[in-house]
Parts: structure tokens; C-alpha cells; sequence
């Protein structure tokens, strides 16, 4: 099944992948900070950690990433998807600079607009390509069939 | 990569090889994860047909699927492997952008995907952006 357009839905569920990942990063780091070290003597106290709210809240959106990155790649090549999920960094790094007013160095800016460019390059694609040797259905596929009609 | 990156005690070689051993095993993962979705079909589908059940049952019942998290987890202690003896502006970012180049090289041999000039561009872009944004 080809999709040379992505419908809303699938444009959201790419939204979320690039959001849930970094958040739920962020969530962990914030939780983890909050505890004492731990020690590998002491595993039961890692156990504990898990129902800490930032933990708790961390895994949650990290477990709806994954939901999230399978149903697009059920849809989407890898090499489509990829880099939606770098695209993540960004927004972090974004939120860092005008949420939290860190400091953005000009090498992260730099950065920044090189992922926004590669996800752009990507996004104007098709979403889902297959090599024709194989006679797949694709979205190039899908244009000879219509051409030969 | 100058020596003043690497920790003492650590050769260029043995950063070098477990860069790459987190980013040979994360592609592993990422390729056979995707393999599977593309043999399960459209989840969206999937969930119309047969509900939210039928659709995590599509994706339990499929041994590419665990084949694919295996290899994600072996990465995920190859990583932590790695910052165990590497520096993490150094192994976080190099490793995250190497894989996405191996991950193109790999999605174009073993998911036959058209990696065109345009992807291969992005895949740089991005692997680019995402060394510069750890510095």
C-alpha cells in the first residue's frame, strides 16, 4: 500500500514521535536528578524510582514514542522517519534557549538549521518508497501504473 | 578527532570501534524493527479492522519485531559501554549521527528503499546537525 501523501493523522502521529522522545528524556533526566545516587548494592531502590511522578511520566511518553515510531514506520520508509526523530533535538534545544533562556552557542544554531533542512529535504519526498526490482507497489509505483492506464 | 577528545588510556581504534559497535548493532535494530512493521502493513489499517488489540497482537506475533528490540537493547548497553569509557560530547553524538548514515546505507541494501539524492542529502544534513548540536 503506497501513501504519497500523508494524511493529518499520520502527520500527527510524526509530530508526536519528534515531541514524546525528547520529552520523555527530559523527564527521566529531571526525575533522576531528584534521587540520591544509587548503587548497584541497592537495586531495589532503582525499582522505587520507576513510581517517582517524573519517572513515571518519562517512561510514559517514552513507551508513546515507541508506539508512535512503529505505526510510522508501518507506513513510512526508515530513512523517512529518521530523521523526524532527530528533529527532536531541535525542539529541545529550542525550548532550552527561549523556555528555560539557556545559552545557544553558535554551533548549535548551526546545528539546528542543518536537521530543520535535512527534515525539510525529506519531508517534500514520498513517504514510502520500495525498490521496483521487487514489483512492489510504491509511490513511484503508483505513478507508472497511473501513467500506463 | 584529536587525541584531547579521548580520555586517557584510550586509543583512537578503541573509540573508533565502539562508535561503531553501538552504531552497526542500533542500525541492526532499527533495519529489522522497520522489516517488521513493513511485513505487518499499515497499523492504521490494522487498528480499523481489528481494534487496538489486533494491532499490538499484529506487532507481538511478529518475531522480526523481536529480533529488531533485541538488537535496540544490545545497542542501548553498547552505548552505555561506550560512555563507560568515552567521553558523552563525544560517544552520544558521534554514535547518533553515524547510525543515521548507516541506517540510509542499510535501509537502501536491506529494506531496498529509495535512498535517492535527496534522502542521502538529508541523511548528512542531519548527521551534521546532530554532531554540531552536542558541541
Amino acid at each position: 500500500m503506497s501513501h504519497p501523501r500523508l494524511k493529518p493523522g499520520q502527520y500527527l502521529i510524526l509530530a508526536l514521535v519528534a515531541l514524546c522522545a525528547p520529552l520523555g528524556d527530559s523527564c527521566l533526566a529531571r526525575g533522576m536528578s531528584e534521587l540520591p545516587a544509587i548503587s548497584l548494592a541497592h537495586p531495589l531502590v532503582l525499582l522505587a524510582a520507576v513510581f517517582t511522578p517524573w519517572i513515571a511520566a518519562g517512561i510514559a511518553l517514552l513507551i508513546a514514542f515507541f508506539a508512535c515510531y512503529l505505526t510510522a514506520l508501518s507506513w513510512a520508509d526508515l530513512t523517512y522517519v529518521l530523521p523526524t526523530t532527530a528533529f527532536g533535538y531541535v525542539l529541545i534545544a529550542l525550548l532550552g534557549r527561549f523556555w528555560l533562556h539557556e545559552y545557544v552557542s553558535p554551533y548549535r544554531w548551526a546545528g539546528i538549521l542543518l536537521i530543520t533542512l535535512g527534515v525539510g529535504f525529506v519531508a517534500r519526498g514520498p513517504s514510502r518508497t520500495e525498490n521496483p526490482d521487487r514489483g512492489e507497489s510504491s509511490a513511484s509505483g503508483q505513478s507508472t501504473k497511473e501513467l500506463a492506464g | 578527532m584529536t587525541g584531547d577528545a579521548l580520555p586517557a588510556g584510550v586509543s583512537f581504534w578503541t573509540a573508533a570501534a565502539m562508535i561503531a559497535a553501538v552504531s552497526i548493532t542500533s542500525t541492526a535494530g532499527e533495519v529489522l524493527t522497520a522489516a517488521a512493521m513493513k511485513s505487518i502493513g499499515d497499523l492504521d489499517d490494522i487498528r480499523a479492522q481489528s481494534g487496538i488489540k489486533g494491532a499490538i497482537r499484529a506487532v507481538l506475533t511478529c518475531p522480526l519485531f523481536f529480533a529488531g528490540v533485541s538488537f535496540l537493547a544490545i545497542a542501548f548497553f553498547a552505548l552505555l559501554f561506550a560512555l563507560n569509557h568515552l567521553n558523552l560530547s563525544l560517544a552520544a553524538p558521534a554514535s547518533a549521527s553515524l547510525t543515521l548514515v548507516t541506517n540510509a546505507i542499510a535501509a537502501k541494501l536491506f529494506l531496498h528503499e529509495n535512498v535517492d539524492r535527496r534522502r542521502w542529502t538529508a541523511a548528512l544534513l542531519v548527521c551534521i546537525g546532530v554532531y554540531l548540536l552536542a558541541h
